[in-house]
């Protein structure tokens, strides 16, 4: 299997702040809105060098989304920035109207998406995020799996014209795609080829996707491995093909089963290609304090729970 | 610049065509649209600086953002007969395939547009962003926004107040519709808002108000003494009081006609009171 190599582990909000950064010295369109959080999104470096093209909010989300709005009409770019819990269903009304049925070209984006917020519990932690975004019309729905892949997101939602949702993370983890990757929205892509089982996953479910297929491989089943970086528009194409081949898929989030990435597979496979599928996400439920690990373990969102989706899946083949 | 007989004829047209409009779907909002027929009749075309034609950005240009999106009726009309899109397509208000939505939207390319309201209290936002943007771009001029008053209800305002004040974004004028109705019944039965203008001026806002909202001279002079308050530290809120209705007699004074069309009947009458000025559509 093809050997992906961790280069030192990061959080992808720094992913994030690092897009930013380069953002603020090659588009002078990009405006970054924030509602009191700069050290949670790392934007400390954009501000420090484009302190005219910052707007510090305070706690007013709704009041974000809406002069994000507004910023657009002038031509500028804006990025707003808080938790994922703040960028989303505290200002789904404003976002859907001011922002989506307007036809903004606003980047919403969230940090501290998903339980591996930890500590902060259920209050902060959103696990319904990706639901409410992906049934906006016209909106566009990226989770990058590491720094380097958020940072390589970040700088290119700026080329990209319309509204977009960008869900990144808090804690560090595993660095293992190119610095230098160009990033394509809607463009699944493949980490490692296999003939047994497709496992599709998104976030920082694409490098536990990995560790699941190495101890697949150990028990001799051959797995597929797709990062979906893009939930909507979605590659149907590469899972279509993908399924094709090995006849059952995992599929592997952050979020809850209701409305997420895995839903959106269903649907595609339910239309055009029936398959056995399982689905590795939160199962209808809150989240709740603890270390980002303990969490995972305990909602069923690692390494172990794929490779047991794996094993469920192809007994149903 | 229009004479004053000019603005008259306009209003008085404007009135017909808004409650021809709400007639024919018997649907929609008269009242508050009414009640703002002179105030947006002056403002397109006697206050604002305008460029020909309409694009999105409005460099160049003063903005006017509709937050209490469903006077929707009265916004067409005063656009329609501004130049913005052809006066016989008033004639598809709320019909099916129609770029005339409920309430008013970017998404059918409808120009004049440049953001959609319904869901009330985002408009000041909205208008604070694009102000925020003419700062950037070194663009001298005005953003405007229009808002009801029961509207100042929702809380995401406040937000924006606090916001506006506290940045200096004194290139924005803000105009409430005090007129005192909402769907329920008075704002002060509904939900007493208290002194507007010690709230708004504890904000850290220039406020001025408009005594006479349905008066065209008055309208006209207030506004353009918002204009010169502008650029001073202070965003600007005029708080323009205005009678619900205005223009037709039997829906005046009341928040019975705020989403409600009239009968044949009522129509006639309304008419009869509007003597028809410059065509209709």
């Amino acid at each position: 299997m093809k050997k992906y190599i961790d280069q030192g582990k990061n959080d992808t909000r720094s992913g994030y702040g690092a897009g930013m950064t380069e953002l603020g010295r090659t588009n002078p369109n990009v405006v970054v809105l924030c509602a009191d959080l700069i050290g949670s999104l790392k934007i400390n470096q954009f501000i420090e060098e484009n302190p005219d093209r910052f707007f510090q909010i305070g706690i007013a989300e709704a009041n974000m989304m809406g002069i994000a709005a507004g910023l657009t009409i002038g031509g500028k770019i804006p990025f707003t920035g808080t938790f994922a819990n703040f960028s989303t269903g505290r200002v789904y009304d404003q976002i859907r109207q001011s922002i989506a049925y307007s036809d903004k070209n606003v980047k919403i984006c969230a940090s501290h998406a998903g339980l591996t917020l930890g500590e902060d519990g259920a209050t902060h932690q959103i696990l319904e995020d990706i639901g409410l975004m992906k049934m906006l019309p016209g909106m566009t729905v990226i989770n990058p799996c590491d720094y380097n892949q958020t940072k390589a997101a970040t700088i290119a939602i700026a080329e990209y014209e319309g509204p977009v949702y960008l869900r990144f993370g808090r804690p560090k983890v595993a660095n293992f795609t190119p610095a230098d990757q160009k990033f394509e929205i809607g463009k699944a892509l493949m980490l490692n080829e296999g003939t047994d089982v497709t496992i599709v996953a998104t976030g920082h479910l694409v490098w536990e996707a990995l560790i699941a297929a190495e101890n697949l491989e150990s028990q001799g089943i051959s797995a597929e491995v797709i990062n979906i970086h893009t939930i909507k528009p979605l590659d149907e194409e590469a899972v279509l093909k993908s399924v094709k081949k090995t006849g059952c898929i995992v599929t592997a989030e952050e979020h809850n089963h209701l409305g997420g990435l895995g839903e959106s597979i269903a649907r595609v496979l339910a239309t055009k290609h029936p398959t056995p599928q399982e689905f590795v996400a939160t199962n209808d439920t809150f989240g709740e304090s603890g270390t980002p690990e303990q969490l995972m373990e305990k909602y069923g969102l690692n390494n172990k729970a794929i490779t047991q989706a794996v094993l469920n899946v192809i007994k149903r083949k | 610049m229009p004479t004053l007989q000019q603005l008259e004829d306009l209003t008085r047209q404007t009135r017909r065509d808004i409650i021809r409009m709400v007639h024919k779907v018997n649907s929609g909002h008269p009242g508050g649209s009414l009640g703002c027929t002179e105030f947006l009749v002056s403002l397109y075309n006697e206050v604002m600086d305008l460029k020909d034609g309409f694009d999105m950005n409005g460099v160049g240009e003063d903005l006017f953002f509709l937050s209490n999106g469903h006077i929707s009726p009265v916004f067409y009309s005063v656009l329609a007969r501004r130049g913005y899109f052809p006066v016989a397509e008033l004639n598809t208000f709320r019909l099916i395939n129609s770029r005339l939505q409920g309430h008013p939207t970017t998404h059918e390319g409808l120009p004049g547009v440049r953001i959609a309201s319904g869901s009330l209290g985002q408009g000041m936002s909205v208008a604070i962003g694009a102000a925020l943007a003419k700062k950037l771009n070194n663009d001298s001029h005005l953003v405007y926004s229009l808002h009801g008053d029961g509207e100042l209800q929702e809380g995401q305002n406040w937000e924006a107040i606090m916001y506006a004040a506290g940045n200096k974004v004194d290139n924005l004028i803000t105009t409430i519709d005090l007129n005192g109705q909402q769907i329920d019944g008075s704002t002060d039965d509904v939900l007493p808002m208290g002194d507007l203008r010690a709230k708004f001026e504890a904000f850290g806002w220039e406020v001025m108000d408009i005594e006479e909202g349905n008066n065209l001279e008055a309208v006209v002079k207030g506004m353009k003494e918002a204009k010169s308050r502008t650029g001073k530290g202070k965003p600007i809120c005029v708080l323009l009081h205005t009678i619900m209705g205005n223009g037709v007699d039997f829906m005046m004074h009341t928040h019975a006609w705020h989403g409600k069309a009239p009968n044949d009947e009522q129509l006639a009458i309304g008419l009869e009171q509007n003597a028809e000025t410059l065509g209709d559509y």
